[in-house]
């Protein structure tokens, strides 16, 4: 029984975020915060699969982000709203709540894809030039979709919000916060199964150790294209769901300065912790929010912090460590096997 | 048939000539020596068999298969093991897991299952344990199982390695100078070690060594080469009186 407390007490948790928007006991704006944070947690957790079990430093995180956004905000709006491309939508109302976790998977997938332009290049190149070579992926979808007329362009593209519409039709609750509890819960699940199994475990052991890894009998090319993939569908899951958080996406959102900050959610909460990755994001979400009084000053104020935290916690909030091991009477409580 | 052939196996790396003509025949259940001066190409033979490097000429055949084109990670599957010279093991993970993760060939389940933790994935994982553990006992490292390599004495770091490569239940083990940077009494352990393993696996022992009395209290053949050619061939006897590898350590006495 004491196996399950934690997943009890989780969706405990959740059921009472989700029936404290319901009530409008959160307003809005702590929903919305709310959201991004889970949307911060799934980013930061993925990435962290590269930069921190894989010792490889992904900078265009961004670019699969997009990816996923435009690709499931596409699948919403073709199925559930008019738009210029096929004038009426594809199919009825009723059909959002199928719909929707479909168009996230289809997000997810093609994100996972576009992964495979940083995938196989690692297979020879790796450190500095695959940072550059993730930062062209990243430039590449951006250009891209700055360059497409039918979808906005540079003007960005809208409509997501009619499939949020009609699932309240059918039902009256926050379904977005749910999907995105439930896609953060979902993120860090499968990520923990695989770090913790002995086939994840030949991430680090190529972070640490590559020719060893190889020689070993790890299938090098194998992992890597595992956690490229895995880590940009996930950045792309994390794209259909700020999507449909927004209700609009931009191609400027997805940047090189989202990819940053994604990076500094993944060094603030360690490298190669799991937990250390979800704290940060969740941090990082609140900071944001709590200097929001300093305006555009928030973003000397910021990397500020960040160098303070590179200077005496270069480790950063975490070091390697999960929480059950600086707690390890949590363990009791939980196995995420 | 033979466990390992090596014909006529050349590489060159640009006018270097690393390894030239070199031929050897390995049967099951042997313990062999490969020794020489230093450069003289023994690591890129080791480095050529476990499929690091592609011969420039002639083949090397692991049970009568050709490895060539294949990767490190193939060729381990074969069977084949190895230690480094300078020690390579993962430091940041703690030593039962280095010995589980070199088991990465015969996972026996696929992705899926590790994220369904399937019943297939729980068995295996469970036999993956199960290896490891009689592993570390065999070898007198249950003690140090929850350690970081990069936390151990220098002479444990190698004898993890060494039992890093057999969970590969490898039928050739090339060991790549085991006793360097070992002190006196660690070396009597290696030896025992060695031994100890060739008595209860069924594997074939290659090693590379520079300490005389290990090789020669090992091995019951030697092959020398010098600048990449083989100059010698035979029991320790035989070795320590030959002409041409006193000439090789000691020089010419011609002046």
């Amino acid at each position: 029984m004491q196996k399950y407390t934690a997943t009890i007490v989780l969706f405990a948790f959740i059921a009472l975020l989700v029936v404290l928007a319901q009530f409008s006991i959160l307003d809005r704006y702590y929903v919305s915060v709310l959201m991004f944070m889970g949307v911060n947690v799934i980013l930061a957790s993925s990435l962290n699969l590269v930069n921190g079990y894989m010792g490889e430093f992904s900078c265009g995180h961004g670019g699969f982000m997009c990816v996923g956004a435009y690709v499931s905000s596409l699948c919403t709006v073709l199925m559930f709203s008019k738009n210029q491309i096929l004038g009426a939508p594809l199919l009825p109302p009723q059909f959002a709540f199928i719909g929707f976790p479909l168009a996230l998977m289809a997000g997810s997938a093609a994100a996972a894809i576009a992964g495979l332009v940083v995938a196989v290049p690692s297979f020879k190149t790796r450190g500095d030039y695959l940072a550059i070579i993730t930062l062209a992926a990243n430039y590449i979808v951006i250009s891209a979709i700055n360059n497409m007329e039918i979808i906005g362009g540079p003007r960005g593209f809208m409509g997501m919000s009619a499939t949020e519409r009609a699932m309240q039709d059918m039902l009256n609750i926050p379904w977005v916060l749910i999907f995105v509890l439930l896609g953060t819960v979902f993120t860090v699940w499968i990520l923990r199964r695989f770090v913790s199994s002995t086939l994840g475990k030949g991430v680090p052991a190529i972070c640490q150790d590559e020719i060893a890894a190889e020689i070993m009998s790890v299938d090098t090319n194998r992992m890597k294209l595992i956690a490229f993939m895995l880590s940009s569908g996930l950045a792309g899951l994390a794209g259909g769901l700020y999507a449909q958080v927004l209700g609009y996406v931009n191609p400027q959102s997805f940047d090189i300065m989202r990819s940053t900050e994604v990076m500094v959610m993944v060094y603030l909460g360690g490298m190669g912790s799991l937990s250390g990755a979800a704290l940060a994001a969740i941090l990082f979400t609140v900071l944001m929010e709590a200097l929001r009084f300093l305006d555009v000053w928030k973003w000397v104020v910021i990397p500020l912090l960040l160098i303070l935290l590179m200077q005496f916690r270069p480790e950063g909030l975490m070091g390697n460590k999960e929480l059950s091991d600086l707690f390890p009477k949590l363990r009791k409580y939980y196995s995420f096997k | 048939m033979s466990l390992l052939e090596i014909n006529g196996l050349t590489r060159r790396f640009g006018g270097l000539i690393a390894v030239n003509d070199f031929n050897i025949e390995l049967g099951e259940h042997e313990l062999v020596a490969l020794i020489g001066p230093n450069g003289a190409g023994k690591t890129t033979v080791f480095n050529l068999i476990s499929g690091f490097y592609q011969p420039s000429e002639g083949y090397i055949r692991l049970k009568g298969k050709d490895t060539k084109g294949l990767r490190p990670h193939q060729v381990t599957a074969l069977g084949v093991a190895r230690t480094f010279q300078g020690i390579r093991l993962w430091g940041e993970m703690h030593v039962l897991d280095n010995i589980r993760i070199a088991q990465h060939y015969r996972l026996g389940y696929s992705l899926l299952d590790c994220f369904l933790r399937t019943k297939n994935y729980t068995l295996r994982e469970k036999a993956i344990d199960d290896i490891a553990w009689e592993l570390l006992e065999a070898m007198d490292l249950k003690d140090c199982a929850y350690e970081l390599p990069r936390n151990l004495p220098y002479g444990v770091q190698r004898r993890v390695e060494i039992a890093r490569a057999m969970s590969v239940k490898p039928s050739l083990l090339l060991l790549d100078e085991p006793a360097a940077g070992l002190n006196s009494a660690d070396v009597e352990g290696l030896i025992k070690l060695v031994r100890w393993i060739y008595d209860n696996y069924p594997v074939t022992i290659w090693m590379i060594e520079h300490q005389m009395k290990v090789v020669m209290s090992l091995c019951s053949r030697i092959k020398v080469v010098d600048f990449g050619t083989t100059i010698a061939d035979g029991s320790p006897e035989e070795i320590q009186k030959n002409h041409t590898v006193i000439k090789a350590y000691l020089g010419d006495d011609t002046i």
